[in-house]
């Protein structure tokens, strides 16, 4: 039976050799196919004696087994070269850039009420929003500005046919929903507003947000700790200091001017005050029952100082170099 | 308001430095704008007088001259300055004097001759002046010395903004008394001695507006020398609070209204014909003002007259003929006050204002006109000499008032500071507020001066302001804790703007009013909502559309040079109303968007294909999920005719879109045009509310169809056919392909649908099937002779 064992060597070293599985197969076909020399070599064993038939078979199976095991090992490994070729050729340049759309952003003043929006619905105010054609009596009248008040020069005004104006302020937000809505009142009101200026600092539109609280027993105090707050989460700074400068507006008494500290000084940010009992009267809400604080705000001021943004105009050039920052 | 410290601290001088003092002010709402030196820093300068003066043997242009400071020794200094003669006081610089810019003076030798200083002009102290040469001082000035005592030098010019209800601080006696109320520093007032006639002439006068002329006291000064010049102590407070020295008489009445707040007028005896008659003007009736500028007056405006003409707008501005001159040598002094209202508003409405009107119209001192007129007189006899007449005063109406009651426990409420009712009678106290002391708080009687205290939250202001802001504590608020109503059905605005942005829009801002050429081109509005002071013609107009602002983004960003523009703007426009005016309901907010350029910005794995119609549709569709809109043909006057849709929503138009029209692209000058849509903002905030549904698990079939139609026949009607013939268990029918050439004939396109079809309750056979798909084509066929493609 040296046979068997040459016929397995020879085996053996053909599936080493065996370079693809399709050679594989054919040395597999060579030795164990209907006709392979093993397959003969079983069909031959009825012709030996009986008493060494048991033996030889045994001795047949065993090379069968064997060549079956570095058979399947080598179609294993082929297998498992096969992969590692195909992955390697598919493997790609992962810091190409990302393809199809890219994303737009929002106008740093958009980016800015959001986040002071956002603050103030924390504490439980609505957003509301108005006409920006107002009337005289919306704008001025309703806040205590009669014509040719001094303090209608404070803000020049931009008219429109037929006598009515371009809101110069928010206020008018919080005359129109007192008008309609019964205190408590808690509201910001946010917007676009006009005036007549321009320059680096001034823009004929700009955007401001008021702020109304109204409600009963709603104090100086209440006021204070509510811009107070709102400045320090605003700016995100726990040790900003805020201060409050008695001024005047003809729809808050007592009103101030509310000032941060900046690295170059005390900075107007804004201005507030208890809302005034005429104001209130006017909307038929009665000042001996109710109080209420309003606040405003430029927002344009607060997303320049946010972003460090040095030039009010930039907000309204719209162009795409200066805004893609934001986003 | 600008003035002088040193002015100031005349009149109240507590012991606080000018950075304390500016910061009370600002603090007690006179905001200290600025603080500026009124004259730079130096150091080392005397007066000296020139005792010798000759020429200098080396030089044609310099003098030696000897000069006395003070020392007992004369002292040697060459100088250049045209104007140095023997006699003459000036600034003399010693050795070891800095001067500003750093310059340090030495002893020198110039041209060989010994120099031990320096005389210095007005320019080389940081003063200037309009002298040529040396800084030439009076005769009596102290020889030796210090020039920055002499001329008060060490002074800090104030600028306070004073808000519109604190007229009563137009003034250093105003300020002074406010002062002196915050620190507690006494009040050392201008002592004015009221001046004995000494001649009896009076120019009559009649008061015939009473209530918009309260008091007029008019004097007559004779043998005056109006061309007297003006004293420097005057001279230098009028010029550090901003007004140049015009002439002697002019100044008194500048001087003497920065300091007492009282506006004055001086009119030329000569040229007034009889008495004074303080009137409305008559419709017409014009007047050359002060200014030079001729105003046509009506019966709103109040006016001085005398028997034969209108001599000077009341409180606002003086004619240019009456007014005194340095010729005149009798004048009339006036001293009047005039109430606000009759005042408020004239001046701006002629685009001019004056010292004067700026007072008048925010509240002059109703009982200060006497003193006032007392102060003046003695400064024009002191300066210009002449002789009195007797005040002749004419009293009509004057401000009532009234007491307006504070009460304790309100200051308390409002302020949420407890203040115990002594604290508040203190407070009243020190502001120079008399008061009767109520049960539950006080009867306060506000000055004349005061004009801002007409309510009890005027008074608690003030009690707020003396206390101090500051003293205010900030602790949380407590109040009723609220959930906000948040609708699921309505969408934030936020989300919105996210929502766009996210698909590769750039958020924008446009001003409001636009060219009235957009108005017509985009959005084919000719009438629309004008203003009457637009700052430029390009601004002329409220927009309707946010078409125009977008468009010009484009320009400006084609301008600097961008290969691809997508942006979106949510903004109110504006329109009218059926009467013709702009109401709450004609300004409604929009949101629209503008894509122009390469589909995707450039990148190496996509092709650059231009954006198109039905990328942006893409985009809007998705906006207003999970609503289904639906796209119309439509003709919009900014849009290609071929290539613009009307959007609807459950059959209500919401919004348009399409590609901009040719002829606007090249008048715009935009190389290739862009897609716009623009969408009632209330409708895209408009969520349903979601109802879910059962879903099967059954296997669903799919067919599909392609379908031969004419090339009018559009895909919304074709689905409209399957539709209407579509039974419960037709779940799709959606278009996946368009086909157009070889194999469909000329004229017609084939229309590729997928139609999906399952049951809730089991699997569909063909034989369920195939008559739903027959119905379906039979549907179509009727509808638009569509045929199936073999």
């Amino acid at each position: 039976m040296t046979n068997v064992d040459a016929i397995l060597q020879a085996g053996l070293a053909a599936i080493e050799a065996a370079a693809d599985l399709i050679e594989l197969e054919q040395v597999k076909a060579r030795y164990l196919g209907k006709s392979g020399e093993l397959t003969e070599l079983l069909k031959q064993l009825g012709k030996l004696p009986p008493e060494e038939r048991k033996a030889a078979g045994a001795t047949i199976n065993v090379a069968k087994q064997a060549f079956e095991t570095a058979h399947n090992a080598r179609r294993d490994l082929i297998n498992a070269q096969k992969l590692e070729a195909q992955l390697a050729a598919e493997s790609l340049d992962v810091t190409l850039p990302g393809r199809g759309l890219s994303t737009g952003g929002l106008h740093p003043v958009a980016l800015t009420l959001e986040r002071i929006a956002t603050l103030f619905r924390s504490m439980g105010f609505q957003v509301a929003d108005g006409p920006e054609i107002e009337t005289d009596f919306h704008n001025f009248q309703a806040l205590n500005i009669p014509e040719n008040h001094p303090a209608r020069a404070m803000a020049d005004t931009f008219y429109v046919e037929g006598g009515d104006v371009l809101r110069t302020h928010t206020s008018p937000i919080q005359v129109r929903y007192m008008l309609n809505n019964e205190p408590p009142i808690k509201i910001v009101a946010p917007g676009r507003v006009y005036r007549v200026d321009s320059d680096a600092t001034h823009s004929p539109m700009f955007h401001q947000m008021e702020g109304l609280w109204v409600e009963e027993g709603v104090s100086f105090a209440d006021l204070k700790a509510v811009v107070t707050d709102f400045l320090r989460r605003f700016f995100e700074r726990d040790d900003l200091q805020v201060r409050f400068r008695p001024s005047f507006f003809p729809f808050t008494e007592p009103s101030a001017e509310i000032d941060v500290l900046g690295e170059r000084g005390w900075l107007e940010v804004g201005g507030c005050g208890m809302v005034h009992p005429n104001v209130l009267r006017n909307v038929n809400i009665d000042p001996e029952k109710y109080s209420g604080f309003a606040f405003g705000i430029g927002l344009d001021r607060f997303a320049m100082l946010r972003y460090g943004v040095n030039d009010l105009r930039l907000f309204f050039e719209n162009d795409l170099n200066f805004l893609k920052q934001f986003n | 308001m600008q003035f002088s410290e040193q002015w100031l601290r005349s009149w109240v001088n507590p012991s606080l430095s000018s950075e304390e003092l500016s910061n009370l002010l600002t603090m007690a709402g006179l905001e200290v704008e600025e603080t500026t030196a009124a004259a730079p820093a130096f150091t080392g300068v005397v007066i000296g007088e020139v005792k010798e003066c000759v020429k200098h043997e080396n030089a044609d242009r310099l003098r030696v001259t000897k000069v006395d400071v003070g020392t007992g020794e004369l002292v040697q200094i060459v100088c250049g300055a045209p104007n140095v003669a023997v006699g003459v006081r000036v600034p003399c610089a010693l050795p070891g004097a800095v001067l500003p810019g750093d310059f340090k003076i030495k002893p020198t030798k110039m041209r060989g001759v010994e120099s031990g200083g320096m005389l210095c002009s007005g320019k080389e102290l940081g003063v200037p002046e309009d002298v040529d040469g040396l800084m030439l001082l009076p005769a009596d000035a102290p020889v030796g010395q210090n020039i920055r005592d002499y001329l008060g030098l060490d002074d800090q010019l104030f600028t306070l903004k004073i808000t519109p209800n604190r007229a009563d601080c137009l003034s250093i006696k105003g300020i002074a008394r406010e002062v002196a109320a915050l620190t507690g520093a006494a009040l050392q007032p201008q002592a004015i001695t009221a001046v004995a006639p000494q001649i009896d002439d009076v120019v009559p006068v009649a008061i015939a507006a009473p209530q918009a002329c309260g008091r007029y006291i008019g004097r007559v000064i004779r043998n005056v020398n109006a061309a007297a010049p003006t004293p420097d102590w005057m001279k230098r407070r009028l010029e550090r609070s901003g007004l140049r020295s015009i002439s002697a008489i002019v100044d008194v009445t500048n001087y003497v209204l920065l300091e007492q707040g009282q506006p004055m007028h001086a009119f030329d005896l000569a040229k007034l014909d009889g008495g004074i008659t303080v009137r409305m003007a008559k419709a017409g009736e014009q007047l050359l003002c002060l200014n030079e500028k001729t105003v046509t007056l009506s019966d709103e405006h109040l006016v001085i007259a005398d028997d034969a003409k209108v001599l000077a707008i009341a409180g606002i501005m003086g004619g240019e003929e009456s007014g005194v001159t340095t010729a005149s040598t009798d004048i009339m002094l006036e001293s009047a006050f005039f109430a606000p209202a009759a005042i408020a508003g004239k001046a701006r409405a002629w685009g001019f204002g004056s010292d004067s009107s700026f007072r008048f119209e925010r509240g002059v001192d109703f009982q200060l006109q006497s003193e006032a007129m007392e102060r003046a007189t003695e400064l024009v006899l002191s300066i210009c000499g002449g002789e009195a007449g007797p005040l002749n005063e004419k009293v009509a109406e004057l401000p009532a008032r009234g007491g307006v009651k504070l009460r304790t426990a309100r200051v308390a409420r409002l302020l949420g500071i407890s203040l115990t009712a002594e604290q508040i009678a203190t407070i009243l106290a020190r502001l120079g507020l008399s008061f009767d002391t109520l049960e539950d708080g006080f009867l306060v009687h506000a000055p004349s001066f005061r004009y801002d205290i007409e309510i009890e939250e005027d008074l608690i202001e003030e009690v707020a302001r003396v206390h101090g802001y500051d003293a205010i504590p900030y602790a949380a608020p407590a109040a009723r804790l609220r959930m906000l109503a948040l609708p699921e059905e309505r969408r934030p605005r936020e989300d919105i703007r996210h929502f766009l942005a996210g698909r590769d829009y750039q958020e924008v801002v446009s001003y409001a009013f636009v060219e009235e050429a957009w108005e017509r081109d985009f959005a084919g509005n000719t009438d629309p909502v004008r203003l009457i002071n637009p700052i430029a013609s390009q601004m002329s107009v409220m927009r309707s559309s946010l078409i125009g602002g977008l468009v010009n983004v484009l320009q400006g960003n084609l301008n600097r040079k961008q290969p691809r523009v997508r942006v979106f703007e949510v903004a109110r426009v504006f329109g009218k109303n059926a009467a013709g005016v702009a109401d709450e309901s004609t300004q409604p907010e929009k949101v629209a968007g503008l894509a122009w350029g390469p589909r995707v910005a450039e990148q190496w794995g996509a092709k650059a294909e231009r954006i198109d119609f039905y990328d942006v549709k893409a985009d809007v569709e998705a906006l207003l999920l999970p609503a289904q809109a639906s796209f119309a043909k439509a003709a919009h006057p900014a849009f290609h005719p071929g290539r613009c849709a009307e959007i609807s929503l459950n059959g209500k138009v919401i919004g348009v879109m399409g590609e901009l029209h040719p002829k606007w692209a090249q008048q715009y000058g935009l190389p290739t045009p862009p897609v716009l849509f623009e969408l009632d903002l209330a409708a895209v905030e408009q969520r349903a509310a979601i109802k879910a549904q059962p879903v099967s698990k059954l296997q669903p079939v799919r067919r599909d169809l392609a379908l031969v139609v004419d090339e009018q026949v559009t895909v919304a009607a074709m689905l409209d056919a399957f539709s209407s013939k579509a039974t419960s268990l037709v779940k799709e029918v959606a278009l996946f392909d368009v086909y157009r050439g070889k194999g469909v004939e000329e004229g017609k396109k084939s229309l590729a649908f997928r139609v999906v079809l399952q049951d809730e309750a089991r699997t569909l056979t063909d034989e369920d099937v195939e008559p739903v798909i027959q119905a379906l084509l039979d549907g179509v066929a009727a509808a638009h002779a569509a045929q199936l493609r073999l």
